[in-house]
This record gives C-alpha cells, structure tokens and sequence, in this order.
C-alpha cells in the first residue's frame, strides 16, 4: 500500500487557505488568453467554475451532455444551501460550519479543505444575490434562513423548494455571459468519452457528439472534470436519469484514484417505490424535517391494517404512534443526519412497521405543524386561536407558502393530498460523497486533470449534510478552482496551442471508436436497461444501507458475473452515427458495471461502519454505527489495474488537528 | 391499461416525418407518461423497431427536458406539471393518445420526439444575466434589503424551467412568456436594474432574429406552463421594452 | 408605413394603439347614432357637423382612415408571421384547453369586421363622398336622417349589420383588455379593465344592432 499526499498548506487552519492563495503560482491576464481549459459538465461547479475561469481570461471549453447547460441535474436540489453568515445571530461561525460538516461526514473528511468551504461559504450568499437569485426574505426584506439535519442553527439560506434550480440558474446566467462574450464555447449534447494524455499530462478529451454520433477531438491545457456523482449505479436513484460516472471513470482509467467509492448518501425523505416499471425516484426536500414528523404506528397489528388500507392514518390516536426518531435521538429529534435518519426507517420497517403496500415507508407528518402555525397565525391577526377549522386554514396556507412545489410534487405522482394525509417517505440514493481523489489544489492523480463538486470526494467525508451540497458545487466552482488551477496552469504560458492530431488523441479516438462499434455489433438479446437494472438490485441489496462480508464478496462476484454477460449479450439497436440514446446508455452502463464492482470491494475493505457506510460486523449494542479510528482514519483512493478487482489501494492519512475525534451522537 | 399510441417519427432532421400507430398494452395508472414510453421503446426493441426518440434527464419536473405535445396540448392534459409528473391514471384503458414534439420554426425536430431548443440559449445569452465578476468581495448579501412581494415575484418569474411549453402551446409560437420570465426576475431586483435597457432590448432583438411568433395575449402560455408563469411577465417585458426604447 | 416596426413588441403596441384609438371612434359613433332614435333633428345637427367641419373631413377623416388600414394590414402581417413561426402545423392541436375561442381567432372577426367595413363604406361613405365631393350636390343638413332610415328598411341589410356587430363584439372582448397587456398594463386595475371591456364589447355592439334594427321596426 502507498500513501498519498494531499499537499495540504501548512500553517494554522483559519490561515491555510489566505497563506496558499498568497503564496501560489499566478498566470498573467495576458498569457490567461493563451490558455485553454475545458470543463466537462456544466452544473453548479462546473457551471460556476467554466464561467469564472472565462472571466478570468482562460479559453474555456464547456461540455454538457444536456441539450442546455441549464439542465445540469444540480437544478433539482430542493433543500438550500449552507452559508456561515450568522445572520440569525445564532452561534454561527465558519468554525461551527467546519465542525458541523466534519462531525456530519463522521470524521473521514480532509480538515482542511472543509475548513476552506466554511470559509468561502460565506461569498457564495454574496455572490449569488449580486447576480440576482432570488433567495426567500423575510418581511424586512432581508435574507430568511432555515434549519437542516445535524446542525443546531440556522444557516440554510433557500428559495422554496427549488434552490438547486435558482443557483443553477444563477451559474447559468454568469456562463451566458461569458458565452456571449465568446470567451466560452459551449458544447451541449455531447458526451465525455475518454481523456487524453500527453507525456503524462491532461491535454484533451474525445466526446461523442449524441445528435450526429460524431467522434471529436479536444484539446486544451487543462481538464476539469465536474460531472457530478454516479448514484446511478443502483439504477433507482434520485439523480437524473442521463448522470453518470463516464468521465470520472475514464479518467480513473487514465491514472486518476477514486476515493472511497462506497460512501454513499441513502436520503430518508424519497417518495417509495410503487412497481417495478419505475425508472427514478423522487427526493422530497429534507427541509421538510423542519416541520413534518417521522412516525410509525406503535403496534404491528395498526401497522398492517394500514396496509391493508383497513385503518386511516390520521385515524390512529396520538399515543399509538411511534416518533421514532424522537424517541432515540431526542436532541436532534426528527433533524438527525441523514445517514441515521434513513438506517432508522429501514430499521422500523425491517422490523415490520412499515406503513405502505411493499412495508417499505414510514409516515411524514404535518398535522402538528399546520396546528402550530395556524395558532401563530390566528393569535398575529387577532383571530380566534380555538376555532379548528380556521387554524388549520390558516396553517396549511403557512405551510405551502413554505413547501407548495414539493407537496404539489408528492401529489402528482402519489395522488393523495399531503395536506390532509400524512406523506409516505422511504430512504433512497440520493448523493455520493465518494468520487475521484483530488489533492488540496483539486487537481487529480493525472497532472492537469481537476474533479470539482461531487466528482470528487473531498469535502463530506462518509456523510453529507444537507445543504452542503450546493455549497461544495459553487465553493469548487466559483472560489477555488479557478485560483488553485493557475497553479497549475503557471508552467504552461509557453506551450502554445495543444494539437488534436498528436498519435495520443488518434489512439485515444480509436479506444472510443472501437468501444461503440462493439456495442452496434454486438446484437445481443437484452436491452441496456436489463442490465441496468439489474445492476442496481445487486448494489441495492447487498451495498445498500447495510453491508456485510458475505453480501459484499457475493456482489463483487455478482457484478463481475454481469459485466461479462453484458459485453456476451447487450443489444443496442441503431447506428453509431445518429442520435442514439440506447447507445449513450450503454456506454454509461459499462462504466458503472466497472465501478459497481470496486464500490463493492471498497465496502469490503472498510470493515468499520462510518457515516453512510454501516457494516453490520461494526456496530454498537443498541445498534449504532461504530467507527473503528485506529484502523480506517483515512481516505481509501483506488489505482485503476485494469480488472476493477484488483485495483490497488492507496491510503491518505487523515489527519485531525483541530477536532476531537469522538463519537457521533445526536441523542 | 391498453392504449394506442400515435406518435410522431422523424429519422433525424432533414427527414420527412409522420405518425406512427403503436398499441401498447399492460400500461399500470401509477406509471408516469415517460415510463410508459419506456415501456413502449422495450416492446418497440423486442419487435426489432428503432425506440421512439425523447428528451427527458430528471424526471422530477424541474429540469424541463421533456418535451412532449400530448393530445394537443403542451405535456399533456394535466395542469402544472411537465411530461414527466403526467401520470398514466390520467388517462382510460382503450384511449388513443397522439404524441408529437414541440411544433416551432425556432425549435426544428432532431428525431422523433427531439427538438433543438437552443434558441432558447442563445436568447439568455444576448442578455439573461447581471454582469458581475466573481470576486469573493461584492457587497453583503443583506446590504440591500428586498421587498418581500418583489424577492417573490422575482422569484415566481424566476422559476421557469425553459421547457418551451410556451411556445409549442401558443397559437403564434411565441416565446414571449419564457423571454419576459427572466427580463421580470432581474427587473424586479435591484441588483437587475443597472442593465435593464439593454438587457430588455438586446433579448427580445434576439427572440425576434429567432423567428418566434408575436405574443396575441391569448393566455395559453400561462395555463400550460408547468410552473405557473404569470401573463404579468409579459406585461411588465412590454413596460420595459417601451421604456427602453424611449431611453435607447 | 413611415416607421419601422420591425420588433414583436412594437408591433403589438401599435396594433393596441390603432385598437384603442378605433374604439374611441367606435364610442364617438354610437353616440352620434343613438341620437337618431330619439330625434332626427339632433341626429341631423351632428352629422351636418361631422360631415362639413374641415377639421374632422380633412385631419381626423385621414387619421381614421388610416387607423383602420393599418390596424387590418398589420393585423394580416402578424397572423402570416405568426403561422410561419409554427412551421409544420401540429396533427392534433387543442386550442380550446387553454385559451378562448375568440382569443384564437382575432383574425377571423377581424376579417369579418372588415367585411363589414367594406358594405357599411358601400352603404354610406361613398355615398357621402359622392354626394359632397364628386357631384358636388348643394348641401342639405337634414338629409342624413333620412338616407339613414332608407337603409334600414331592407331587411338584409339589417341581418348582415346584426351579424356583423356580433363579431365585433366578439373582437372588442379580446381585444380591449389585449390592448391594455400589450402596452404593459397588468396591475391590480387589471381585473377592473377586463370587466370594463367586456361591458364595452357587449354594449356597443348591442346598441348598433339596437339602432339598425330600431330604425327597421318603425318605417
């Protein structure tokens, strides 16, 4: 095993990040214009990032799979986005966010990049109401915050339910003007085949452009690679149904390490699977543990008749429900992390509790909160707080003033009203905190080649907490990539424009090409989407929520298994030359049929149970996750040996100067 | 549910389309539109046909992929959704259903279902943005408060997806609803008002050089719009149009 | 047309301009003509005005005539534009699920209206112009009464004005609070100007049809 250096400043920890940005390498703005970078992806980091990097002077080359840069899945983050303002004067710091944010990842994140993110959170607001995003205000007209799991303040700044959209938007707008200006050259609807490499440096791409099926070339001194996370891979997910691990793959293949590829974000709050021709699943908002309640009936027997549909919810009486949540975590109570909050439902419906048709869904309450913020309501306008009818007018009007988009959302697809029946949830994959091993600078194993936002796997350590998302996109994006690639980028002022027609873009073209004319050749008898799914029950099953050795051993082989009878037998109709979706799929597939292997063997090796990783072998008396900090205080980063079982293992030590390593508790 | 589905099929874009008869069994109400499209692509493969050809990317009704004109009317006949959330329980065992892309000059089919809506991109490009540089040192976030009604109108403006469901619902195919959505959002803010001349000028030169159609305030944006945005966008775009043309 | 409207934008307002300023010009003919119902007298004092003041024959005659051409003209420019922006037309296209009928088809009852136009210019203008400036007959300030009551004993006539006073009620219901949207106007007022308009697009109609078939009842 080898170690890794992660080139981390020295100093004080407040000091890092001012002592690098003073002491590292800068490009001139004249020879900025010498330099071309491409950004594959376009969501909130590499939207952010491809727009900043423009106004900086770089030549920037943007890529989307997407028929609009607009579309970058990070449009569909609900919740918020964390910011250390302290507006509501509540404590907060950009001390508290760092620690927030390292205990919430259970002690497996990089210190110092963390600390580095609570510092440019605070920009992030400022920035973002300058390019006019229309953040939610209180009455005074200033910035209104919220509260997400695992924190004790208020730091979420929101705009309803539809942040993500809003600040996507808002990095879309800063891209447009760059596009305009021509400093960017966008590329939609093309798709990162491979990444090239010359004398050992990043210098382009090969991308499949999905309308004409063309093959391209593209070159450039650098490659930032912000193509999101590869949930995904259990088929079911919340992500998008096009995102996927293809360029973070490729370019693992090319000599990038991907770390801790089994840390995993199950979300609590996913509206449940309802058959089996469902293609995604839908997230709901975990700002709705601000006020819903997490419950289940406290008898087995109340719980089947729900089932049945013999017994209404609303109809079981307050004292035979079990607020679990409330009930073991009473500090937190229904805003405890993610990772518990969702091992929780599972561990109730594992149980027998569970409260819809498959057993697979607890309920998620408003009841209480509409009465709460009726009362309020009633008691401000001096009506009367005892009349039932006009309380509950008035608090539900509260609530979907609050939540309106997610509730309507819930009703569309559950067809029942959330305002008079309590929400049905259950845990589902929703975020991945592993991804391509970046050093302090972001910058990958392969020189040149950067991974920003949840391409990479810096930040959130083995659980992310929520809101924290969107920040680690636009800090990467907008405040720290573009000053740390210049580093970089300081020693290539004199090499001129980068040629396509070198013999390392030509083999490169030709592994792609000869990748896509297997798949239009094979003329097998399954559908990509076979394998698909296929794949994802696998990783579902046995590195889902709860993983142990012999599940783990038996979906490496099981993966493994797949993979051959998927190159035997898939079947993808059409032409290479053509818009052709069940080809792009298929060239994703592949990908994650690679990886699903190695989150497997990386789930085997860490036989501690940290964050969103639970082994079953590693656990309290009572149940909770048990960390095992002598042996795995480190992050695990894979070097790609061609067969993903036998990629080899490096370690980064993970060292904490500043925070106690203790055990997480939010009870 | 057994359907017949009719569905417009174009091989690419110089090709010449037309409607295709498919009939499709087994569809459950739960399903949403897209996975009974699915559904019908898996049976279209096993039968040796090329699967039917569709935007979609995240299913949750926020990206605005998905792109379909369902029984005449943009994303089908529910309110406030988009093709994605549009559920099967929408529709009767042994209905037709006629399935055809986004119809506009500015939006040519790509194939099938899959229409090019990059003119949409090119509109923000010419102006849907506030030209601030990233600097990590503009002012306060709270150094100008908002009035709440405006920071929420701005925001409902705000909240368009840029499906294009506008212009393939309106009679004129005009994109005068998704244009005045972002010129709103930025007008109603401080932080939007130092380029609102050329801003207002600039992208409705650009929706015009587009060849979208004249807006005949005939509503139809407004009702099949999936998020809801309100015919005043349009009113208070032609309010700043007039004025900058008097400044300009 | 001396300017150039070449933005959507523009057009639109002026096709609102024009709109409003024929609306006022309607206003301005009802109360000339009701006053027949009561008295040939006033009736004729009016018309004696509106046809001999130079003001109104040699500046605001022009004007209208103007407004009316160049309301239909770009009305026909907007709707060709607005076809070709569709392109290849949808197979099924349900305008009805989201928008009115009238609404969708301005074109239509605008073409109508125009029709109309061309008999009521047949029926009475060019008469008048005829009368006053091709034969240059002696003026007679009592004569329009009667050449009004003479058309209206014909009982086509009168079905062809109803018919055509329907459409243009139909017009003015859209086109009234159209106006006010295309230049800008969409406020709190706005609920006020669309009740107003639709007490407009049906009143005035209904008093011209009222007027026409009045005048055939009684002679």
């Amino acid at each position: 095993m080898a170690t890794l250096d992660a080139k981390i400043p020295k100093g004080p920890i407040a000091e890092k990040w001012t002592n690098h940005k003073n002491n590292i390498n800068l490009v001139s703005p004249a020879n900025k214009r010498l330099i071309d970078v491409i950004v594959v992806g376009t969501g909130l980091a590499g939207g952010s990032a491809a727009a900043t990097l423009a106004e900086l002077g770089y030549n920037v080359k943007a890529f989307c799979f997407q028929d609009s840069p607009r579309r970058a899945h990070s449009i569909a983050a609900q919740g918020g986005i964390n910011a250390a303002k302290n507006y509501q004067g509540d404590g907060d710091s950009v001390h508290r966010l760092f620690y927030d944010t390292v205990k919430g990842g259970d002690y497996r994140s990089r210190e110092a990049n963390v600390h580095r993110l609570a510092e440019v959170s605070t920009n992030i607001i400022d920035q973002c109401v300058a390019q006019g995003v229309p953040f939610a205000r209180d009455y005074g007209g200033l910035l209104d915050n919220r509260s997400f799991g695992g924190v004790l303040v208020s730091r979420t700044f929101y705009a309803k339910g539809q942040t993500g959209q809003q600040l996507l938007l808002g990095a879309y707008s800063a891209m447009n003007r760059q596009i305009g200006r021509g400093k960017i050259k966008m590329h939609s609807r093309h798709e990162m085949l491979d990444l090239v490499k010359v004398d050992g440096k990043a210098r382009g791409i090969i991308t499949r452009n999905l309308v004409t099926g063309e093959i391209e070339r593209h070159a450039a001194h650098a490659v930032v690679i912000a193509s999101g996370g590869y949930g995904n891979l259990f088929y079911l997910s919340t992500n998008a149904m096009g995102s996927n691990v293809t360029a973070g793959w490729k370019i693992h293949k090319q000599g990038a390490h991907f770390a801790n590829p089994c840390f995993t974000q199950i979300h609590p709050t996913c509206i449940p699977v309802s058959g089996d021709h469902q293609s995604k699943l839908t997230l709901m908002s975990e700002s709705l543990r601000n006020d819903g309640r997490i419950w289940v009936p406290k008898k087995k027997e109340d719980a089947k008749a729900i089932r049945d549909g013999q017994l209404k919810p609303t109809d079981l009486a307050e004292e035979d429900r079990d607020y679990y949540l409330e009930r073991r975590y009473p500090a937190f109570g229904n805003l405890v992390p993610r990772d518990v909050a969702s091992r929780a439902a599972k561990e109730r419906c594992d149980e027998g509790y569970g409260v819809n048709k498959t057993g697979e869904a607890v309920f998620l309450d408003f009841a209480a909160a509409i009465e709460r913020y009726g009362k309020e309501k009633a008691h401000v306008k001096g009506l009367d707080e005892n009349d039932k009818v006009l309380v509950e007018k008035l608090g539900k009007q509260v609530v979907k003033a609050k939540y309106g988009n997610l509730f309507q959302m819930y009703e569309k697809i559950v067809d029942q009203n959330p305002y008079e029946t309590p929400m049905m949830i259950y845990p589902a994959v929703h975020y991945t905190m592993g991804g391509v091993w970046v050093d302090y600078n972001l910058m990958t194993t392969v020189p040149g080649c950067f991974a920003i936002g949840e391409a990479n796997f810096s930040d959130h350590g083995a659980n992310r907490l929520g809101a924290s998302a969107l920040m680690q996109g636009l800090a990467d994006g907008y405040f720290v990539l573009p000053y740390t690639i210049g580093d970089y980028l300081a020693d290539d002022i004199r090499t001129g424009p980068i040629s396509t027609a070198s013999p390392e873009f030509e083999e490169a073209e030709q592994r792609v090409q000869a990748q896509i004319d297997a798949f239009i050749n094979n003329k097998g008898t399954k559908t990509v989407d076979y394998f698909h799914r296929k794949l994802g029950k696998i990783i579902w099953n046995k590195c889902g929520m709860s993983r142990n050795e012999t599940a783990l051993k038996e979906a490496m082989a099981e993966v493994k298994a797949l993979r051959e009878e998927f190159y035997k037998d898939v079947f993808v109709p059409g032409t290479a030359d053509s818009f052709n979706e069940p080809l792009a799929k298929a060239l994703r597939v592949a990908d994650f049929l690679e990886l699903g292997e190695l989150f497997a063997k990386d789930a085997l090796v860490r036989t501690e149970s940290c964050g969103g990783h639970f082994r079953e072998e590693s656990q309290t008396p009572e149940g909770e996750a048990l960390r095992d900090d002598d042996n795995f205080t480190f992050v695990s980063a894979w070097e790609y040996k061609g067969e993903p079982s036998d990629a080899k293992l490096h370690k980064e030590a993970l060292n904490y100067e500043n925070i106690e390593l203790k055990t997480r508790s939010y009870k | 549910m057994k359907l017949t589905l009719k569905i417009w099929r174009q091989e690419n874009a110089t090709a010449k389309g037309s409607m295709q008869t498919y009939s499709l069994d087994g569809v459950s109400p739960d399903m949403s539109f897209l996975e009974m499209m699915d559904v019908l692509n898996e049976q279209l493969m096993s039968q040796g046909i090329d699967p039917v050809a569709f935007d979609h990317d995240c299913r949750e009704g926020i990206c605005g992929s998905c792109s379909m004109f369902i029984n005449g009317e943009a994303h089908g006949p529910d309110r406030l959704v988009t093709t994605c959330q549009l559920h099967m329980r929408k529709f009767k065992d042994g209905d037709t259903i006629h399935i055809e892309p986004f119809r506009a000059q500015p939006f040519p089919v790509i194939k099938d279902l899959v229409v090019d809506r990059s003119a949409f991109d090119r509109i923000q490009h010419a102006g849907g943005f506030v030209s601030v540089n990233t600097s990590g040192n503009t002012q306060d976030a709270n150094a100008i408060p908002i009035e709440k009604a405006d920071a929420d109108k701005a925001f409902g403006a705000a909240t368009c997806i840029g499906c294009g469901a506008c212009v393939a619902t309106c009679k004129n195919a005009s994109a005068m609803l998704f244009v005045s959505a972002k010129v709103s959002q930025y007008a109603l803010l401080p932080q939007g008002q130092v380029e609102a001349t050329d801003r207002v000028l600039n992208m409705v030169k650009q929706m015009d050089d587009e060849g979208f159609g004249n807006c005949t305030n005939t509503g139809a944006c407004e009702v099949e719009c999936p998020k809801g945005i309100s015919l005043e966008n349009i009113a208070r775009m032609n309010r700043e149009y007039l004025s900058a043309n008097v400044k300009g | 047309m001396g300017v150039t409207l070449s933005s959507t934008i523009l057009r639109k307002v002026a096709m609102a301009l024009s709109g409003i300023f024929l609306m006022v010009f309607l206003l301005q003919h009802f109360v000339i003509n009701i006053t027949s119902v009561f008295s040939a007298t006033i009736f004729n004092q009016f018309s004696h005005f509106m046809g001999t003041n130079p003001v109104v024959q040699f500046l605001l005659q022009p004007v209208l005539i103007f407004g009316v051409v160049f309301h239909f003209v770009m009305g026909f420019v907007l709707d060709i534009k607005n076809k070709r922006a569709r392109g290849t037309r949808y197979v099924v296209y349900k305008g009805s699920a989201n928008a009115s009928w009238v609404s969708r088809n301005m074109i239509i009852s605008g073409a109508t209206v125009l029709a109309f136009l061309a008999l009521h210019f047949y029926d009475f203008w060019v008469p008048e112009m005829n009368y006053k400036y091709v034969e240059v007959l002696p003026e007679d300030p009592s004569r329009y009464y009667e050449e009004l009551v003479h058309k209206f004993e014909d009982l086509t006539r009168v079905v062809l004005y109803v018919v055509s006073f329907f459409f243009l009620a139909l017009h003015l219901s859209h086109g009234f609070s159209s106006a006010f949207q295309s230049m800008g106007f969409n406020n709190k007022y706005t609920p006020a100007v669309k009740s107003f308009g639709k007490l407009y697009a049906v009143g005035i109609p209904l008093g011209f049809a009222f007027i026409a078939i009045f005048h055939f009842l009684n002679h």
